[in-house]
């Protein structure tokens, strides 16, 4: 999997995003209108995309677009599936 | 001899909060910020001191108008869910026997299961008509979430909605409800519960100050909900539910012809669907007009699908709830 293709599953996601406005280094946290809500959609966005489910320490642990992109990644080559 | 459904009511109290009328409390939010939360365009409230078994009983007029060959006369069980009763005791479904007037050679239990309620009536009921110990077995749901739901729980407000439902189930010389598959996940009892308002910790001086500006100070206490642990239980065992559901039925995910999942919230449906990889025209949400109705969820939506001739005679279901305990259980249905 590489970045451009996880950055275009979740601007696919997100309607309101513009395509081409996220990049590896953005914090998803400081999307507009972040809520709690946005954390469950990428949670669950990662696992039916990837089949990888992210615990909440684990989200609490990323701050940009690419340490989601790290985590999933890692989880995904370790088979850390619904770990 | 097996069983099948053979009525199905419900019921929605008069009173409809939309999302503008909803967005008055929470300044900060518009209506539309609302709708993106939580799915839902309205939901419905019961009025001050009206409780799950009323609600049920509305939905029994329901029923009886709409089915004028069906006589109560011919219930032989009656089985009542809900998070609320009516009493510590007698069981509230005596109180609705009651009322009703139902036979005296009638059982009556009741099954406080939260969303699984209806499901886990459904499979009591069919287990007793098969075992040739009821023929008709009245199931009354009756939920009034609204009621213990804290008003800074913005999430909680937009999502549930109280309702009540009916559902006769009767003997048949075919079964049309399949086998049912259960889980029980006690771990999640942290993560969705209402922990106040029962034996071990009952309503006390101290909880009525503290809510001293909520409606009746939260009579039956507060619903809290960790919606990430909720989605994270969802999303891993749901999924491996349908398989053993679909297994234990001996049928194919391919020959389901409409899935119908506990109408839990509009994310958490969307995602099961994709997670389950069920086709949009199989897969029956109607959330937007209820919200989240606890037990009732199911039976409105098959309900709803059944009004707009959505499901035709044999057709097969696999009907799916969770929720609180955390709890689980699924079976396959011939409509």
């Amino acid at each position: 999997m590489e970045i451009i293709d996880f950055i275009k599953v979740i601007e696919e996601e997100f309607e309101d995003l513009t395509p081409g406005t996220l990049s590896p280094d953005s914090v998803f946290r400081d999307m507009d209108g972040w809520s709690s809500m946005h954390a469950l959609i990428f949670v669950a966005l990662i696992d039916t995309t990837y089949d990888v489910l992210l615990t909440g320490e684990e989200l609490k642990s990323c701050l940009t677009i690419n340490d989601l992109f790290d985590i999933t990644n890692l989880k995904m080559s370790s088979g850390g599936i619904n770990a | 001899m097996g069983a099948s459904l053979k009525h199905i009511s419900y019921f929605l109290p008069s009173l409809a909060i939309d999302n503008a009328l909803l967005a008055q409390a929470y300044p900060a939010k518009t209506a539309q910020d609302l709708f993106d939360m939580s799915g839902v365009h309205k939901r419905h409230i019961a009025s001050e001191g009206v409780l799950g078994s009323d609600l049920a009983l509305d939905a029994v007029t329901s029923l009886v108008l709409d089915n004028p060959n069906f006589s109560l006369n011919e219930i032989d069980f009656l089985i009542f869910s809900t998070l609320v009763l009516d009493y510590n005791s007698p069981t509230t479904a005596s109180v609705l026997h009651r009322k009703l007037g139902l036979n005296p050679n009638c059982g009556a239990m009741d099954l406080p299961q939260g969303c699984t309620g209806f499901l886990y009536s459904l499979s009591l009921a069919s287990a007793m008509i098969s075992a040739g110990n009821a023929k008709n077995v009245l199931i009354l749901l009756g939920e009034i979430p609204t009621k213990a739901i804290h008003s800074d729980d913005i999430a909680l407000r937009s999502i549930f909605g109280d309702a009540g439902a009916a559902i006769v189930v009767s003997e048949n010389q075919t079964s049309k409800i399949g086998k049912f598959v259960f889980g029980t996940f006690g771990e999640g009892f942290d993560f969705l519960k209402v922990e106040v308002g029962g034996g071990r910790n009952p309503i006390n001086s101290e909880w009525i100050k503290k809510y001293d500006d909520q409606e009746l100070n939260l009579p039956y206490g507060r619903i809290e909900m960790n919606g990430f642990e909720v989605l994270r239980f969802a999303l891993k065992e749901i999924p491996a539910l349908l398989d053993r559901t679909l297994l234990m039925n001996n049928i194919s995910i391919s020959e389901i012809d409409f899935f119908v999942f506990h109408q839990a919230s509009a994310m958490m449906l969307k995602s099961l669907q994709r997670k389950c990889d069920i086709p949009n025209e199989k897969f029956i949400s109607y959330f937007e007009d209820s919200g989240n109705t606890v037990s009732c969820s199911i039976p409105i939506a098959l309900k709803k699908g059944a009004d707009d001739d959505r499901f035709k005679k044999g057709d097969k279901m696999v009907l799916i709830a969770f929720g609180i305990g955390f709890s689980c259980i699924g079976t396959v249905i011939e409509w």
